[in-house]
């Protein structure tokens, strides 16, 4: 168990580094660059030197990659090229706040819809409710975010039930905090149902097979036959023993979040870490895309060492490293 | 379910394929007065109450500032069976054009465009499954069959490209590439970073299987026959992965349709002129035209569609972990 544990770790250092080392020097050897848009500016020679080696960017590409990274180990992430004084780290951490906020929002809206309604349509054969749920489930499953965030931005621009962008309407330093939170509670629940209804699905088919295949195991016959009500059997029993290999799952949907938001925050212009990420790419601001890939990575790292690790605490045989 | 899932796929592919045959314009034709035009209204009887086949009003634009229009039912328009070339249409669009879905901010049919953007979406997406369906063989061959430190090295690049999120990577690839490029480099481009992105699912799966099939019987028989290294593993190993690459195939063509569209959408991936599902969905990004003209977004009916197909034919197959699996494809 430990030395899974270390050694799916070490995967995850791994990813980490080589993920922030690729973003660094594959904006660095991209065509275009800060510098370029500040020619057609109509900056000076001069100008341009000094800007070049203000950032680094006059010094061959392996150096530059060296002291990214010996700053980087040290947590400093250097100077944004997009936004002039700002630091990445700060930068990268604001946004990558908003994001969380927004998956993690959706993650929670998914269980509670997902699971319930997968103990509900695994645990029956046949009936109306059943096929509904799972007729909708493999509807919702069918459309990734891209379309759930259009669909729901053209619903919202529709109707006015909700507002079609952004995060706030208002600022919070003007304002005070709690409208401002209260803004921000206004403007969630379009993008986060957007992520959340595929996820949903996602959850809902997997809960009610993992249920459905419990349920036909011999020990919940016996308990039926011991007298325990269809009910408690059911959402107490068959829930406990069916959900640990759904829950294994949770780390993995990390990587699912990271993409379905992306395309959410594009769509909804919710300022988080995809829309930051890809606005520094376009502008060729490579510490700016390495910081937004460093944190990224780190969150899918702990999130397939999490699913790992479950997966190590339900299964024996992964414990002991035989093939499942 | 699976049958009925691999007839949606089916039929939406053919659809593709003989794009040019049943769109009944050119899905570069702009349409004088016809900016968002609506989808045309079909009828069958006339105002006086008669039957006939079927035919439509052509439409007036009432007021060009906020594309209104009118069908002007003083004029009948009948549909042609062969008009011009295509499956059915107006025999002639001066007289008024037919447009099944309506138009799209430059007054072009959105229902020839999706029929010839499917050419291009699924283009795309079948010819990178493809590559990552070879380039998927050939490594994990190579590394269940000879196993060691090779085997090692290529499945914990596997490993980290599977964990990576897709659209990430294929978004930084792409970045890092020149942008502005001719519609079929861009074609190119965009299946070479696909099989890049997409050979590792491939390749774990059929490493697992080569590495176990090896030790049995009859790979051994093989070899005591004097069967060479390529022969051993073409002809008896690698055939036992059938089943896993069809799999990984079902899987990968949603995730690549999806990234064009995402890629397109965002406008990094294939731009304007050129009809894809991705290019279209981009005029949805102007909301105060979504809001007034949906049928903007009817090139999400293709995507729909593959994608449901996907999960019809996946929810049909036995197995959990498939299924598991699955979900960490589609996007």
């Amino acid at each position: 168990m430990v030395r899974l544990v270390a050694r799916r770790a070490a995967f995850g250092v791994l990813l980490v580094f080589v993920v922030s080392s690729g973003a660094v020097l594959l904006t660095r050897v991209a065509p275009g660059s800060v510098v370029a848009d500040l020619v057609a500016a109509g900056a000076s020679k001069e100008e341009i030197q000094r800007e070049r080696h203000r950032y680094g960017l006059d010094r061959p590409i392996l150096e530059q990659y060296g002291s990214w990274l010996s700053h980087a180990a040290r947590m400093d992430f250097g100077e944004s090229l997009m936004f002039p004084g700002h630091r990445v780290g700060a930068l990268v951490r604001e946004r990558a706040a908003n994001t969380a906020l927004l998956a993690l929002v959706a993650l929670a809206v998914a269980t509670l819809v997902g699971i319930p309604l997968g103990v509900v349509s695994g645990s029956r054969h046949s009936g109306l409710v059943a096929a509904a749920i799972r007729a909708a489930a493999l509807f919702c499953l069918s459309v990734p975010p891209l379309l759930t965030s259009l669909v729901l931005v053209f619903v919202a621009a529709r109707t006015g039930w909700l507002p079609i962008g952004g995060m706030t309407s208002i600022d919070a330093t003007s304002a005070g905090w709690l409208p401002w939170l209260r803004d921000v509670a206004w403007h969630l629940p379009l993008p986060a149902i957007a992520l959340a209804l595929p996820l949903a699905a996602v959850l809902e088919r997997l809960q009610s097979q993992s249920i459905g295949e419990t349920l036909g195991e011999p020990y919940m016959l016996a308990t039926r036959a011991r007298g325990v009500g269809r009910g408690r059997l059911v959402w107490r029993d068959g829930f406990k023993a069916s959900v640990g290999p759904v829950a294994s799952i949770y780390g993995l949907m990390i990587g699912s979040l990271l993409s379905g938001s992306f395309v959410v925050e594009i769509v909804t212009s919710w300022p988080g870490l995809g829309r930051l990420m890809f606005d520094a790419l376009r502008a060729h601001d490579p510490y700016l895309v390495a910081g937004c890939a460093t944190l990224g990575s780190v969150f899918l790292a702990a999130g397939t060492l999490i699913s790992d690790v479950t997966l190590a605490v339900a299964d024996p045989r992964v414990r002991s490293g035989e093939p499942t | 379910m699976r049958r009925t899932g691999l007839a949606l796929i089916a039929i939406v592919a053919f659809l593709a394929a003989a794009a040019p045959l049943i769109s009944p314009h050119d899905p570069a034709t702009k349409y004088e007065d016809c900016m968002y035009a609506p989808p045309t209204r079909l009828h069958l009887r006339d105002a006086g109450g008669r039957w006939h086949w079927p035919f439509f009003h052509p439409v007036r634009l009432v007021d060009r500032l906020e594309s209104r229009f009118e069908e002007d039912s003083s004029r009948m328009v009948p549909l042609e069976l062969f008009a011009r070339g295509a499956l059915i249409g107006e025999a002639d669009p001066r007289a008024g054009v037919w447009l099944p879905l309506g138009a799209d901010s430059f007054g072009r049919d959105l229902f020839a465009r999706i029929l010839h953007g499917a050419r291009i979406s699924l283009g795309v997406a079948a010819l990178a499954v493809l590559g990552s369906l070879l380039i998927g063989v050939a490594v994990g061959g190579a590394a269940g069959y000879f196993g060691g430190a090779l085997d090692e090295a290529l499945m914990r690049l596997a490993e980290m490209v599977v964990v990576l999120p897709t659209v990430y990577l294929v978004l930084t690839l792409r970045a890092v590439l020149p942008l502005v490029l001719e519609p079929a480099q861009i074609f190119a481009l965009m299946v070479g970073i696909f099989a890049l992105v997409g050979w590792p699912f491939v390749a774990r799966g059929v490493r697992g299987i080569v590495a176990s099939e090896r030790r049995r019987e009859y790979a051994e028989a093989a070899r005591a026959a004097g069967a060479g290294h390529a022969r051993i593993l073409f002809r008896h190993l690698l055939p036992a992965s059938l089943g896993h690459l069809g799999i990984q195939a079902t899987l990968l063509l949603p995730a690549f349709i999806l990234a064009e569209a995402t890629l397109s959408y965002v406008g990094v991936g294939f731009f304007d002129p050129t009809p894809t599902w991705g290019t279209m969905l981009q005029e949805a990004a102007n909301v105060s035209a979504l809001a007034r003209f949906p049928w903007l977004l009817a090139p999400a009916g293709g995507i729909f569609a593959i994608v449901l197909g996907v999960n019809l034919v996946v929810q049909g197959t036995r197995g959990r972990e498939r299924r598991v699996r699955a979900l960490r494809h589609v996007w």
